[in-house]
């Protein structure tokens, strides 16, 4: 395989890790699911691109730029949708990704449903991984400070957070506004690695394929959704070769892992180093044949 | 002095009114109580109190102050927390996480702190390590901190939700049905804990139960209502001997 290729791949499934990654703090830690993750990548790859284009904006800034377009605009989409509760959030999230991409389709501006050639491709593999790494710094801090704590508790019990003092409708739309960030990042990402760019892009099954990652590397885990979007991104081409089969494969491989591990690859755990210690000393203990309830068993 | 307040209290969903008129005053550093046959409103008195309902008409004044349909989190801020007639704990969370949560009105660092770790956010965290520590020794807990709440016997979850609400440094205490399934020793022990509590967090303590031996064992005073409305008001004796009282559980004779 071409070392070029095999480079590029990588580099799809860092962008991709970038928007799931946001999502993760929405869907795994808040506990709300959305289906338009894909307009707030369109807003922010659209706004970036405009920033390098035609106001010929350095790469990083026009970045920044398009995540806080996309998180503005979810801002504003959050007000007035966060007090639905559940399923409706999630339908509301659908109409909002679909009629963006129709919105963009008509823009003329930036090209309508014809796309937008001639993007600067800044988007290289090595920006991409220290983008990642200080997006998961980020993320990992945030989930473990109170606010973490708090997104947790709204999504494990939304009333009994409410009476232990937390402003529910805030962290809701906190999550929110942070996850569409990440994902107005990852847009930006995307225009400049594709040198391209069509609403086409951004469609509802975009956004799927972002939720879908986030279920199966597991609700809850930072470490989950980068697996998971190594995984899923890099599946569907290595198995290129297996031509028109290898969707099915792909969505065959889908539901095989969510029945046979139904909360995730990870499942809610992460990877950092002392739980791998934890990990390490329990192997262990298995070898020895001495299981670690044993001493626990005992003094009771 | 009193520390809440009902005045004129009523909720009426569509046709139905659950509270109706409803005037009672809390006294604080007391521990009174709510009864009544089943479905005769204390519980959405419960939920009016802490903001879960709006009020339809009437005020709820605490400290002095007009808390009339202020949000739950504001209620909370304020100082009121309740604990729920169905346990309702984070349950997938640890018992240790439970009380954290809860621990957080202690600390007032920003996202953005959260985000660098700043020398602020990483002691105002180990202070409300040490809280929700403390308060797990406190309430006999700490031995299993790292259960996984639902996993934790019955009784011990009433028991974590009420650390939980403590948590929060509150000063009035509402407890839905604390004693709801369980045996008499272990309503006897509960009967201890909320004594001790009081005492030892300063606290004012409102709660709803059908175990009279534990209402008629702890309250000072004791507030009866029916079909939503106040039958009667006074001491355990006066509440015994009220026949009003006694019509209204057992039917009137002959």
């Amino acid at each position: 395989m071409d070392l070029n290729y095999i480079l590029g791949v990588l580099t799809l499934a860092g962008i991709n890790l970038m928007a799931v990654l946001g999502l993760s703090l929405l869907t795994g830690f808040t506990g709300m699911f959305s289906f338009g993750h894909a307009g707030f990548m369109a807003i922010g790859g659209y706004t970036s691109a405009m920033m390098t284009v035609k106001f010929g904006l350095p790469f990083i800034p026009a970045l920044l730029i398009g995540g806080l377009a996309a998180s503005l605009v979810s801002s504003v989409i959050g007000r007035l949708t966060l007090k639905l509760k559940g399923d409706y959030f999630c339908i509301a999230t659908l109409g909002f990704g679909e009629a963006i991409r129709l919105i963009l389709d008509n823009v003329q501006y930036f090209g309508g449903a014809r796309g937008w050639p001639g993007i600067p491709h800044y988007t290289q593999l090595p920006n991409v991984i220290i983008l990642n790494i200080i997006a998961i710094i980020i993320l990992a801090n945030i989930v473990r400070s109170k606010h973490g704590r708090n997104m947790i508790a709204v999504r494990e019990e939304e009333l009994a957070s409410q009476t232990v003092g937390i402003n529910v409708f805030k962290y809701k739309l906190i999550s929110l506004m942070i996850s569409a960030a990440y994902a107005g990042i990852a847009g930006g990402l995307m225009a400049h690695y594709m040198t391209f760019l069509q609403p086409k892009m951004f469609s509802l099954v975009k956004s799927t394929e972002l939720t879908i990652i986030v279920i199966f590397g597991g609700l809850g885990s930072i470490s989950g959704s980068v697996l998971g979007a190594l995984v899923l991104t890099s599946l569907p081409e290595i198995l290129r070769t297996f031509a028109q089969w290898r969707l099915v494969i792909y969505g065959l491989s889908v539901v095989i892992i969510m029945i046979t591990r139904p909360s995730g690859l990870m499942g809610g755990y992460e990877f950092t180093p002392s739980s791998m210690k934890k990990l390490y000393t329990r192997m262990k203990n298995k070898n020895k044949g001495l299981p670690s309830q044993m001493e626990g068993g005992k003094t009771v | 002095m009193n520390i809440l307040e009902l005045k004129n209290l009523t909720k009426t969903f569509g046709g139905l009114t659950a509270v109706g008129n409803v005037d009672f005053e809390v006294p604080k550093d007391g521990i009174s109580g709510l009864i009544g046959p089943n479905g005769a409103g204390k519980t959405t008195i419960f939920n009016l109190i802490t903001g879960v309902y709006k009020v339809t008409d009437g005020k709820i004044i605490y400290k002095g102050q007009d808390i009339t349909d202020k949000e739950p989190y504001r209620v909370a801020e304020s100082g009121i927390t309740r604990t729920f007639q169905n346990i309702r704990l984070f349950k997938k969370l640890t018992v240790y996480e439970n009380v954290l949560t809860a621990c957080h009105a202690n600390a007032d660092y920003s996202l953005i702190q959260s985000v660098l770790r700043t020398s602020k956010c990483r002691k105002q965290e180990k202070e409300l390590k040490e809280k929700a520590d403390n308060l797990l020794e406190i309430m006999g807990l700490h031995d299993r901190k790292d259960l996984i709440a639902n996993n934790l016997p019955y009784g011990l979850q009433r028991r974590l939700e009420i650390a939980r609400a403590l948590a929060l440094n509150p000063e009035l205490l509402l407890l839905d049905e604390p004693a709801a399934g369980m045996n008499p020793d272990e309503t006897v022990q509960l009967m201890t804990l909320i004594a001790e509590i009081r005492d030892k967090f300063n606290l004012t303590v409102l709660i709803i139960d059908h175990h009279m031996d534990l209402i008629m064992g702890i309250c000072e005073k004791i507030m009866v209502l029916n079909f939503g409305c106040k039958l009667a008001e006074g001491t355990p004796q006066e509440i015994q001997n009220n026949p009003k009282v006694v019509e209204a559980y057992l039917g009137v004779e002959g």
